[in-house]
Formats: C-alpha cells, structure tokens, sequence
C-alpha cells in the first residue's frame, strides 16, 4: 500500500477505535478523560500521543471481560494466558475478529511462500494458547490443507510428516529443534521429504539457531510475531528475505518507546514495542505496552511489501521469562513456594537450552530450617511437591534443586531471581 | 531418654563437609559418629557430638542449615544377635525405623546404634520393656 493511504487508512481506524472504545468501554472512558482526551480530540496518528498507555496491569484490573467493547453474545472466541497474579489474561473475539486474524495470518503464511498446495502441519498448541487456531484459521483461508497435530507426541509428528507429506511445520523453534533431533534417531532423512518451510515463534530466538534448523530439517526458517492481547500469532511476520518482520500495521499500530519515559525514541532505535489494536472489535487496545524490546527497521523491504518491519525482539523490559511459549514471572514461582513452606523462601530460576532441546527451567530454592529435615525422603517429597504445585500454576515442568542458604547470589541487597543461560545471541 | 543428634543440609560440592569438620573443630565439639545420606543434589549429614549445644551454634554461625533431631541410642553388646535382639523388640510393636547408624564405644566391650523413629515415644518404651539400654542425651554424650 501506498504510505500515504496507509497513513490516511491508519488514521481513520485510529479515530474510530478511540470513538468505540470511549463510547462502550467505562473504564476506558474514565482513563481517557484522565487524560483529558475526548475522541474529537485525536484527529489522526499526529495525536496518538496523548493517548493513555494501557498495560497488562489494566487487563489484570479488568479481568476478566472489563475491556470488552462489545455485548457477550457477540463475542464467539476467548483465549487466555498466564499472568502474574494466577489470573489469566483474557482476550476476546467477535466473529469479524476471528475473520481478520485469519486474514493477517493468511499474509503471514503467504509472506512465508505458503499457498493452497501446501500441507501445513501446526504443532502449535491447540487450546487456551492463540498460537494453534491463529494458525489453523489462517492456513485454512489459504487454502492449504491443514493437520492440527498439535504440540508433543514427536515421534507421532514425524510418522505424519513422512506419510501426509507435510510442506509448512508451524511450531515453537525449540520444538523445530526437538522434530530435528527425534528424526535423526529415527533414521528420517529430511532432505528426501517434501518440507520446506517453517514458521517459527512464540518464544525468543537466534539467529544461530536459525541457522541451526534451517540446516537440520533442511527448510527455511520464518520468524512470526505477535501476542494474544493484541491478536495472537499474526501481528507481525518475516517474508522469504528474512530480514525483520513486516506489521500488519493496517490493524495494528506500532510505536516504539522508551519504556522509563514513556516517549517515542527516534526513528530505528530500540526500545517497548507498543501496538495499537485499531481494527479490533471485541479487545480494542489503545497502545498496549508489550514490554518486547524491538526497533523499526529502516527503508523498504526487498521483496516490496510496503509495511513496515520489526526487528527480532531481542529482550523484555522486566523479568518475565517465556519458556516453551509459556510466561513465567518469578512472582508466580514465589507464590508457589510461598504456598508450600509457608514463608517466602530464598530462590532462584536457571533457565537453560540444551543444545537442540527444550527451554529447561530450574528452580534453586534455598533449604531454611523450617522447612529441612534430617530425612532425605521428607527432603525429596519437598521438592518433589514444589515442582508439582509449579506444574499445576504455571502449566510447566520445572527440574527443583534444593540448595544451602545464602548460597544464592544477591545483588545491592535485592534478590537476583533470575538466570537466563539461554544463548540467543 | 531421647538423645540429640546434629543434622546439616549439604549440597553435594566439594569441599563442604570439610567446613563442617572445621567449624566443629574451632568449637571444641568432638564427633561421636556421624552418617551422611545422600541424593544427587545434596546430603544430610547426621552427627553425634559430645556438645549438641555449641555443635549447632558453631554451624549456624557457619551458615549451615542444621537442626536438632531427637534420636534413640541403645547400647548394646558388641556381639553376634545385639542388633537382632534390638530390632525385633520394635518390629514387634510395629515401628518403623526411618534410618540407624552404629558405632563401638571406646571401651570396645560395647556398641551403640542410633536410631531414627518418628515415635520415638513408643519405641522407648518397647525398648526398655525389653531391657535394651536406652541411653540419655547426658550418657550419650559422655560415652
């Protein structure tokens, strides 16, 4: 699209969900006007910023439907994430809704090289997660024929990769990883299969590792972005250049701002990528703060698609960790173990990638006096319950280490919580 | 007639146990016997001293995490049949023992095993209606 359209488009969407959300959304109405902003007011992108952030604490605030801009009965889709506090953040969809998420997903597996002919095998999760039906819908309105596999069961994977003759594999990058390193057992020889692309996301990756799948399965490796507030998988996605993620800036708007002020930072520097939800009807966000550090890439894209791109994200702005596509906040660890030894313990959590496995998360916890034992069986059924009650909140498998006091390192006094070993240099 | 044993959390790195032995040493505390159960991770290191008191103030202060345990100790003849005489009198009432560890007295004519049962109260009874000897935390420590 020609930029000066897509801005003129831009600006309309913008002004219209500003109008909605202030019309039918109490509680963005109440944080509009302490803005002192009134829908006349926003003429266009010029004036997006004096709108007010909004943040996963709003949706926390409103959970679970307090954001929606429409009636139940209009919505037909809710999906749901973990957060902070063990309430989920919920993310509802009207039928137009479910129609354009399809819709960018559809641009995301064409920027891909996807088309009708393709088999596309979605080892994404299919449930709560976005990640398995954003896919389906998308490859579905392609017109590929569509194999819901779904995560796990790898050995099955392989059989059908094999015998259905799958094209496209849509998983998580460390899973892209597993499926290379159960076929090499399995005597598969990937470079006598019809594969050829994977679309790849949900959790942070390298471009070594690319590098690495790319060569283990024999395929190209394409980068998908997005998040369920937002939309889910579809918000941003790589053509077959590879060079950063084209926005599907026609529905979401993105800015990237420094996340102590506030404020835009100069073209094609980093800092928190936050996105407008211009189109959507049921969850209309207005600049939704990702905490996903990125930048804008300059100039256009060889293969002449006119959208904007993003830069792999290469960090978060707190300490929130995403293992096997899952968020984890030490905050719920701590809960976890508060729950079980009755106080808040000294902790630490080891997050590691084996090379060409799963994201590991280990949690080191202190042994107080309150809770040791002089009997190793009591000891093993600590942890043993730790690592199930972390499961069960998290929905996450956790290795438990016990370790000596004050062995755990500190820093000026606060706790370092975390150790991110992954190398996603 | 419970007696007192010294129990220590170790994470399996190299080196710790010698803090232990040091830590002691620096407190004047004579190790009577000790065990150590171990996982893949970590140990617990169970102790019999001659001063449980200072014992376990030494390896706070050390950084250890230690508790007291109350243990049974019987001492018993350093003979073929003395623990199988001991052993049957509790699996008689039907007591479970967590965990036991022996050593010979310095006198060498006698040994004492302690032993771990989570009702203690029980099996000392069990033990004396038997006629074992049970030792107090006070002959524990003076043996």
């Amino acid at each position: 699209m020609e930029p000066g359209r897509l801005r003129e488009l831009q600006s309309a969407r913008l002004r219209e969900a500003v109008a909605r959300v202030h019309q039918r959304v109490p509680y963005y109405r109440a944080k509009l006007e302490a803005a002192g902003v009134a829908p006349g007011d926003v003429g266009g992108l010029e004036d997006i910023g004096r709108l007010p952030f909004t943040t996963k604490d709003d949706l926390r605030e409103t959970y679970p439907f307090g954001l929606f801009a429409v009636p139940m009965e209009e919505v037909v889709r809710l999906h749901a994430s973990s957060g902070t506090t063990g309430k989920f953040t919920v993310v509802g969809y009207t039928r137009q809704d479910v129609q354009t998420w399809a819709e960018v997903m559809a641009r995301t597996l064409v920027g891909a090289g996807a088309d009708s002919r393709d088999v596309v095998q979605n080892s994404y999760g299919y449930g709560l997660f976005t990640g398995g039906l954003g896919i389906h819908y998308g490859a579905e309105l392609v017109g590929a024929s569509v194999i819901p596999t779904s995560g796990g069961q790898t050995k099955r994977q392989l059989q059908i990769m094999q015998d259905f003759g799958s094209t496209v594999l849509c998983c998580t990058p460390s899973y892209a990883l597993v499926i290379a390193e159960v076929g090499r057992e399995m005597g598969v020889d990937f470079g006598q299969l019809p594969l050829r692309v994977g679309i790849l996301g949900a959790e942070p990756w390298s471009q070594t590792m690319r590098h690495e799948i790319e060569a283990a399965l024999r395929i190209d490796a394409i980068d998908i972005y997005g998040l369920s507030e937002i939309i889910g998988p579809g918000v941003s996605f790589e053509c077959r250049e590879k060079r950063g993620m084209h926005i599907n800036e026609d529905h979401f708007y993105p800015e990237i701002i420094s996340p102590e002020t506030g404020q835009p930072v100069p073209e094609g520097e980093y800092g928190e990528l936050v996105f407008t939800a211009m189109t959507k009807e049921a969850l209309p966000l207005l600049r939704y703060r990702t905490r996903d550090i990125s930048r804008l890439l300059p100039g256009p894209c060889p293969c002449g698609r006119s959208f904007r791109r993003m830069e792999r994200v290469t960090g978060r702005t707190d300490d929130m960790l995403i293992i096997r596509g899952v968020n984890v906040f030490p905050s719920q660890i701590e809960e976890v173990l508060i729950g079980v030894e009755g106080t808040t313990p000294n902790y630490l959590l080891v997050v590691d990638r084996k090379p060409r496995g799963l994201d590991e998360l280990e949690v080191q916890v202190e042994v107080s006096p309150a809770v040791f034992s002089d009997e190793v069986t009591k000891l093993e059924r600590l942890s043993e319950r730790i690592g199930y009650e972390i499961e069960n909140a998290l929905g996450l498998r956790a290795a438990v280490r016990l370790v000596e006091p004050n062995t755990l390192e500190r820093s000026m006094g606060k706790a370092k919580r975390v150790v991110d070993r992954r190398d996603l240099g | 007639m419970k007696a007192i044993q010294i129990s220590v959390f170790l994470e399996n790195k190299s080196g710790r146990l010698a803090e232990v032995a040091h830590a002691l040493a620096d407190a004047g505390v004579n190790i009577r016997a000790l065990s150590l159960a171990e996982t893949i991770d970590y140990g617990v290191l169970r102790l019999i001293v001659d001063k449980p008191a200072r014992a376990r103030e030494a390896l706070s202060e050390a950084g250890f995490t230690v508790t007291e345990t109350a243990v049974i100790a019987v001492q018993m003849a350093d003979r073929p049949g003395a623990l199988a005489r001991v052993v049957d009198m509790l699996a008689a009432r039907g007591l479970n023992i967590e965990y036991l560890y022996a050593f010979v007295g310095t006198r060498g004519d006698s040994a004492v095993v302690v032993f771990r049962i989570d009702d203690a109260e029980g099996a000392i009874s069990a033990l004396q209606a038997g006629g074992a000897r049970v030792l107090s935390a006070e002959e524990l420590s003076g043996i």
